[in-house]
Parts: structure tokens; C-alpha cells; sequence
């Protein structure tokens, strides 16, 4: 994964009032499915960057050394604050590199629900190295049914390829031809092809 | 009018009913986990359905201005179903959410031995969580569940102000309000209360400690029975204050001890001493 794109946890740290701080050396000795789903009513939900909020923040942490089966579990188990929280964590370098591949399974479900903060969650840095291109393909042209701006895809414009904009000439045909509008933001991919 | 409903199945209802609550008012709800009228024959089913009472849900009632939040239990009607009995594992997964304001619908169904024992071991969990419960009483013969309830809610060692015990009418209301409990009615279309009825009842027993709900499901119920009630009480001489107590400040109250309750974004009380500063700005 290109390292330029994600953030280090110490970044994060930074970020962290003194008292979530402590209640997440508290919370680091306690089971993870005890303090992950707690995290929120424990440190709050101030936004302490344009990316972060306290609690995301200290869920991320959580995550750092977790094993993957306990990443995955968490996610399965969580609300959607939660699993939003997972997703942010893969765009975190101490979370995301030693996973690897083993996460891309969350990606896809975030991917196929109906959830448009779940799905543009999905579309970070991690989907942009690991999702495969038909995969990544759908998950744009969902963006697009969902309202989701193609501006937070991480992977755009990077990876368009002939059949992506083969995908999205038909969708704005589509519309066109039901008398709807095409989203301005679909346009430039369809003037400007790479 | 600003309304909380306190007891609403949404997962049964569709995007009209939410759009007419909230052009009625409702700014927030608890979904309590129920039946679903088909039996379920696995943890697996209940499993999904606690994901959707806490992901996909309050997700379809933002898009409304709605906040959903949920109570979490196995329901006396399949606490009878021994292929259900593992849901009580999965709960205090569920019970450390955020959105999950209450233990429940616990309570009885049949009064078998079967329900006795889910119904204690929830009641426990609820003092575990630091959550207060919501208790369904039986359709047949309630007056008797209801005592039995009561009963069991006493043995438990939960305080009275941490429980409230539904689907009361005016058979039952009694023997609730001298328990300290928290007294819930449900405003049906033919069946439970109607809002007339419900009037009577808070012009003898008062406006504290009482919770109204629609109960709305996926049988003939009516998501705006709540509402209705509000214009009942008002023709029937309540003040907007009255109303606001009922209809917004009780259920507050009530879920707040959950200390989980988030109404960011929902509009503050417009009735100052019973008059609207708006003026019929909003329906």
C-alpha cells in the first residue's frame, strides 16, 4: 500500500484529549468486545480533526495489534458506528499493514449494504490496494445509485479503466433516457476518459 | 407537537410511515426487540434481526430526522422454543451497544416455567448492564400476568422506577401505579387502548410515570396513534404542557436512565407554561 496515503496511530494519539488517553490505557487491558462497543459513551464524540472524532479515534487505537480474527469480529458484532470505526482503521498504517489482505471480507460487506456512510467508508485507501478491479468497478457505479460523491474514493481517478467508463456512458444512457439528469461529477469522467 | 414513541416495531413499516411521523411530530423512537409474527427456529435469525435494530434501522429513520434507538431481549413468546433459549448468550453482546436504551420485551406470554426463568434471567442482565427494562404483559389473561409480573419484578431487586410494564388498560393500571413502576399503554386501532380511553385514564392516575405508545407492528395498528392521543388530551383541556410531558418528556426520562439516550438534533420544547412560541408555525 502506498504509505504516503495512510495515517500513522501516533498521529492519532496526538489528536486525544488527556482523558481519553487515560480511559484508553483503561480500556487496552479489557476484553476488546467489552471496550470497543463502550468507547463512545466513555470519551465522548467531539470531532478533534476534519477526519476524526474522539471516539473513532479511540477505536482505531484499539484495533492496533488486534489479531485479525478479533478485527473481523468486531465488525461482524458491531453497530454502525462501530464498523464505520473498523473501515477508518483500515486507512490507519498500524492497523492496515499488518492485516494485509485479511480485512478485504469487511470491505465487501460494507460494500453490499445500503448504508451510503458504510460504503463511502469502504472506498478508502485499503479498497484502492486490495479490492479487485471488477469489484471496484460496481462499488463506484454504487457510489453513483447511492448518492455517495465519487470524491471520497480514495481509488478515483487512479484506477478508471475503459470498461469502468464503458459502465458509466451506459448508467448516464440509462438516464438519460428516463428524462433524469446525470450526476455532475459522472460527466467529467465521462469528457475527460484517462 | 414534538412526540417520543416509546414501543414501535419500524422494522415491519414502511418509508410512508416514517414520513408521516415525522411530518406529525416524531422526532424519536424505541424499537423494542419482539416477534415477528413467523416463528424464528434459529440464534441466527435473532442475530440479524439485533444487527438491523442496531445498523440498518436507525439508518432508514435518519433519512427521516428520526433517532431510533432500541431494547434488546429474548420475548416471552419464543422463550418458550427450545431452539431459541441460545439468544440469551448472544444478549450481552448486544446489551454494550450504544442505540440498546433498555433490557426488553421481557415479561410473559403463557406463564410457563419456560418464561419464568428467561423473564428472572433478563431481569438480571438489566441490573448487570445498568439498564432499566421494558416488560410486555400478556393479551390472555392479563390482570393475573400482570400481578405476576409485578411479582417477579419485586423478587428481582430492580428499583420500580427502572421498569416499565406495557400494555396496561384500565383493569390493570392500578396495581401498577401503586408499584412504583413506570405504566405503559399501547393506542390501537380496535384492539389495546384507544385515545379516548387512554384520556380517562390520565385525568384519574395523572401525567407522571406514564408512557404512550402506538405499539405499531406488522398487524393493524397505526403508526400515528401516538399523535392522536396528544389531540385527545387537548380537546379534552390538557395543556400543551400536559402533552409535551407524555408525548416527549416521560419517554426521556424513562430511556435517560440508560445514560445512553442521543437526541442531538432533535428540536427543543416550542411550549413555554403551555403556550407555543410558534404560534402554529408547525403542524
Amino acid at each position: 500500500m502506498r504509505p504516503e496515503v495512510l495515517t500513522p496511530a501516533t498521529e492519532l494519539e496526538m489528536l486525544l484529549p488527556a482523558s481519553a488517553r487515560t480511559w484508553l490505557a483503561e480500556a487496552r487491558r479489557q476484553p476488546l468486545e467489552t471496550a470497543f462497543p463502550a468507547a463512545a459513551r466513555k470519551v465522548g464524540r467531539d470531532r478533534l480533526s476534519p477526519a476524526w472524532t474522539t471516539d473513532q479515534a479511540v477505536r482505531v487505537l484499539l484495533l492496533v495489534g488486534a489479531p485479525a480474527t478479533d478485527v473481523l469480529d468486531v465488525y461482524r458484532y458491531g453497530d454502525a458506528a462501530e464498523k464505520l470505526a473498523v473501515l477508518h482503521a483500515l486507512s490507519v498504517a498500524d492497523v492496515a499493514h499488518p492485516l494485509d489482505d485479511q480485512a478485504l471480507p469487511i470491505i465487501e460487506d460494507a460494500i453490499r449494504t445500503n448504508d451510503r456512510r458504510l460504503l463511502a467508508a469502504a472506498l478508502g485507501p485499503y479498497a484502492t490496494h486490495h479490492l479487485p478491479q471488477h469489484a471496484f468497478r460496481q462499488a463506484v457505479l454504487k457510489c453513483v445509485f447511492a448518492d455517495v460523491p465519487l470524491a471520497v474514493v480514495d481509488g478515483l481517478p487512479k484506477r478508471v479503466d475503459q470498461e469502468l467508463i464503458r459502465m458509466m456512458s451506459d448508467f448516464a444512457a440509462e438516464r438519460s433516457a428516463a428524462g433524469r439528469d446525470t450526476p455532475a461529477d459522472l460527466e467529467a469522467y465521462l469528457t475527460c476518459p484517462p | 407537537m414534538r412526540i417520543f414513541d416509546p414501543h414501535i416495531h419500524m422494522t415491519s413499516r414502511t418509508t410512508d410511515d416514517y414520513a408521516a411521523m415525522a411530518a406529525h411530530g416524531v422526532q424519536a423512537l424505541v424499537e423494542p426487540a419482539f416477534w415477528l409474527g413467523q416463528p424464528r427456529t434459529s440464534v441466527g435469525s435473532f442475530v440479524d434481526y439485533f444487527d438491523a435494530l442496531i445498523g440498518w434501522e436507525p439508518f432508514r429513520a435518519s433519512q427521516y430526522g428520526i433517532k431510533h434507538h432500541c431494547t434488546i431481549a429474548l420475548n416471552p413468546k419464543e422463550a418458550n422454543d427450545p431452539r431459541c433459549r441460545e439468544v440469551l448468550e448472544v444478549l450481552p453482546r448486544y446489551l454494550a451497544k450504544d442505540g440498546v436504551v433498555a433490557v426488553g420485551e421481557v415479561g410473559y406470554d403463557s406463564m410457563t416455567p419456560e418464561e419464568d426463568e428467561v423473564f428472572a434471567t433478563q431481569l438480571q442482565l438489566a441490573k448487570q448492564f445498568e439498564l432499566p427494562v421494558l416488560v410486555h404483559t400478556p393479551h390472555r389473561d392479563k390482570a393475573a400476568g400482570t400481578t405476576r409480573t409485578l411479582a417477579v419484578v419485586k423478587e428481582s431487586g430492580l428499583e420500580p422506577h427502572s421498569v416499565v410494564v406495557d400494555h396496561l388498560n384500565e383493569l390493570t393500571v392500578k396495581e401498577v401505579a401503586d408499584s412504583g413502576c413506570w405504566m405503559g399503554f399501547s393506542i390501537y386501532p380496535d384492539t389495546k387502548m384507544d385515545p379516548d380511553r387512554m384520556v380517562v385514564i390520565l385525568q384519574q392516575f395523572g401525567t407522571e410515570r406514564i408512557l404512550v405508545n402506538s405499539a405499531a407492528d406488522w398487524g393493524k395498528s397505526d403508526p400515528l396513534r401516538t399523535y392522536a392521543t396528544g389531540q385527545a388530551m387537548l380537546a379534552a383541556g390538557f395543556t400543551e404542557d400536559d402533552v409535551d410531558q407524555v408525548l416527549w418528556r416521560n419517554p426521556v426520562a424513562f430511556y435517560g436512565q440508560s445514560q445512553r439516550l442521543d437526541l442531538t438534533g432533535t428540536e427543543p420544547d416550542d411550549t413555554y407554561e403551555g403556550n407555543s412560541i410558534l404560534r402554529g408555525a408547525r403542524a
